[in-house]
């Protein structure tokens, strides 16, 4: 079997609909100016980021409904893929050969399908921390409203969100670091949509032989590395 | 807020030096609350209405004499009534004006994001400074007295000045000023330490208050607002003034450990980041994909 209406001339293939680009870069935008405005509050030796942001107070008003388009981008994308963000067999496989893919050896990588186990994880670790950040980040926005009695309320919230804040900045780093740098055409993918035939038998080849078809997978393209 | 030009030795959220610490001596300043004295007349309440100039505040009848369950972000000073069952099944009234306790090490000021927010002056007066507020609340988080209080309007948070205004100008506060028993003294906290230790010796020794003694709770390095109690071993009866009060332990660890943690991580990672490609580069370079020549599409 084979997605061959995915192809597209000139050797690529679509890896992100129109859709699925939209959503992420709402999702993006949002969580940038969450990241900006949060660690403006985190430290103060970032506080100058919230006057680039219209100041302290204005930081403080829309931070939180940012994170509400937030929680809506988040949940479209998990509607729209959560069912190819179980883990397989390959993906425990791809997890335990991780340092050769850290060292760029991507040719001993087991055959990642569509998302690999490190997109997975990332997926998840999005999604549950994205869930973690809305319900404390609900008691602090509205926290003079949290009686005496539930006080213990609070001190969870301000730990929760702070510690998921920090777990989500480090995926969110590599996240960038893996689709701007490391894996050429990641970046062009996620915002035109298409990805070469070789990016995707290198990085995707079980996703390459579901598209090309099991009888293509010769060695008429170049080798990954 | 106060506009008068006192010294300031913390800022909250502040990046860099102090401009008033250690500056210039000063005497810390303290309000003294002997309960023991204490008829519940609520002058001070009002003299704190008043001299504040804050709106007027409906009342909350509970059948006692309460005026309102807890303090708010226009009525900052506020007589809190237990009717106390004895042993002896006697019955003991017991009052206790309840107001910001001034902390030495205050949660409010260690919770603030905002620079500037909360400042506490060299004589020891915790401030809001409402202009630099951000509204975030944390401030309501991290003090152990419940006195932050949000305005839902101004989207800004309030509490008790100790009326820095007149301290600054050589008057003792307003609360002070309208007591008629002579319950509430003012003076530096070297002297309501030594009045409150006289006071407290004289119940224990004449009165018949065996457990008599001050609050002066050490968890929070000491309050510029101390409290004689006829029983300073169950402060809790007095409207809940907590027996050890402590900054919270969840603002301890997301001030310190986690921040510091959490900012090593992200530099960390950034030059991990910026090592690795150093090291190995991008994984294959776009050229290699360019050099597929036409015709080979299967």
């Amino acid at each position: 079997m084979s997605h061959q209406e995915q192809l597209i001339p000139h050797n690529h293939v679509l890896r992100y609909t129109f859709r699925e680009r939209l959503v992420h870069w709402i999702a993006a935008g949002s969580y940038i100016y969450l990241l900006c405005t949060g660690l403006a509050f985190w430290t103060p030796w970032l506080y100058w980021i919230a006057a680039v942001f219209g100041g302290g107070q204005i930081s403080r008003m829309f931070h939180p409904w940012m994170g509400l388009v937030f929680t809506v981008a988040v949940g479209y994308m998990f509607g729209m893929w959560a069912p190819q963000m179980h883990f397989e067999a390959v993906d425990h496989e791809w997890w335990k050969a991780l340092p050769y893919y850290i060292t760029n050896r991507d040719d001993k990588m087991p055959p990642a399908g569509r998302y690999n186990a490190g997109q997975k994880a990332l997926f998840w670790s999005f999604f549950f921390g994205g869930l973690l950040l809305l319900a404390s980040g609900l008691v602090l926005w509205f926290t003079e409203s949290i009686p005496w009695s539930l006080r213990w309320v609070r001190y969870i919230a301000v730990l929760v969100h702070a510690a998921t804040a920090l777990l989500t900045i480090g995926n969110f780093m590599i996240h960038v670091y893996m689709g701007v740098f490391a894996e050429r055409g990641a970046f062009g993918s996620v915002i035109r949509g298409d990805v070469s035939l070789a990016f995707a038998k290198r990085y995707h080849p079980g996703w390459y032989k579901e598209i090309v078809g099991e009888a293509s997978t010769s060695n008429d393209l170049p080798p990954g590395d | 807020m106060s506009q008068a030009t006192l010294r300031v030795q913390k800022i909250s959220a502040h990046a860099g030096s102090i401009p008033g610490r250690d500056t210039q001596r000063d005497l810390q300043v303290c309000k003294l609350v002997d309960t023991t004295t204490c008829i519940g007349c609520k002058a001070c309440e009002v003299a704190c209405v008043e001299w504040n100039s804050m709106p007027f505040s409906p009342t909350v009848f509970d059948n006692t004499y309460q005026t309102m369950p807890e303090t708010r972000w226009n009525y900052w000073n506020l007589i809190l009534f237990n009717e106390h069952e004895r042993e002896d099944n006697s019955l003991q009234w017991l009052m206790r004006k309840h107001q910001c306790m001034h902390c030495a090490d205050p949660g409010c000021l260690e919770a603030c994001p905002a620079d500037g927010a909360i400042v506490q002056y060299s004589n020891g007066i915790v401030d809001f400074q409402q202009s630099n507020c951000i509204g975030c609340g944390y401030c309501i988080t991290g003090c152990p007295f419940n006195i932050p209080k949000f305005n839902t309007e101004t989207k800004r948070v309030y509490k008790c000045t100790l009326c820095a205004d007149r301290v600054s100008e050589g008057l003792e506060p307003a609360c002070i000023k309208s007591c008629p028993t002579g319950c509430l003294h003012f003076g530096t906290k070297d002297d309501m330490k030594d009045l409150a230790e006289t006071r407290a010796k004289q119940l224990r020794d004449v009165s018949g208050f065996a457990h008599a003694g001050v609050y002066d709770p050490p968890g929070v390095g000491g309050t510029n607002v101390i409290y004689v109690l006829h029983d300073a071993d169950n402060p809790e009866l007095y409207g809940g003034l907590p027996s050890n009060p402590q900054i919270p332990l969840a603002v301890k660890l997301w001030k310190h450990p986690l921040k510091w943690l959490g900012n090593l991580a992200i530099v960390g990672g950034l030059a991990g980041l910026f090592i690795h490609y150093l090291r190995f580069g991008p994984k294959a370079r776009e050229e290699e994909d360019l050099i597929l020549r036409e015709g080979k599409r299967p």
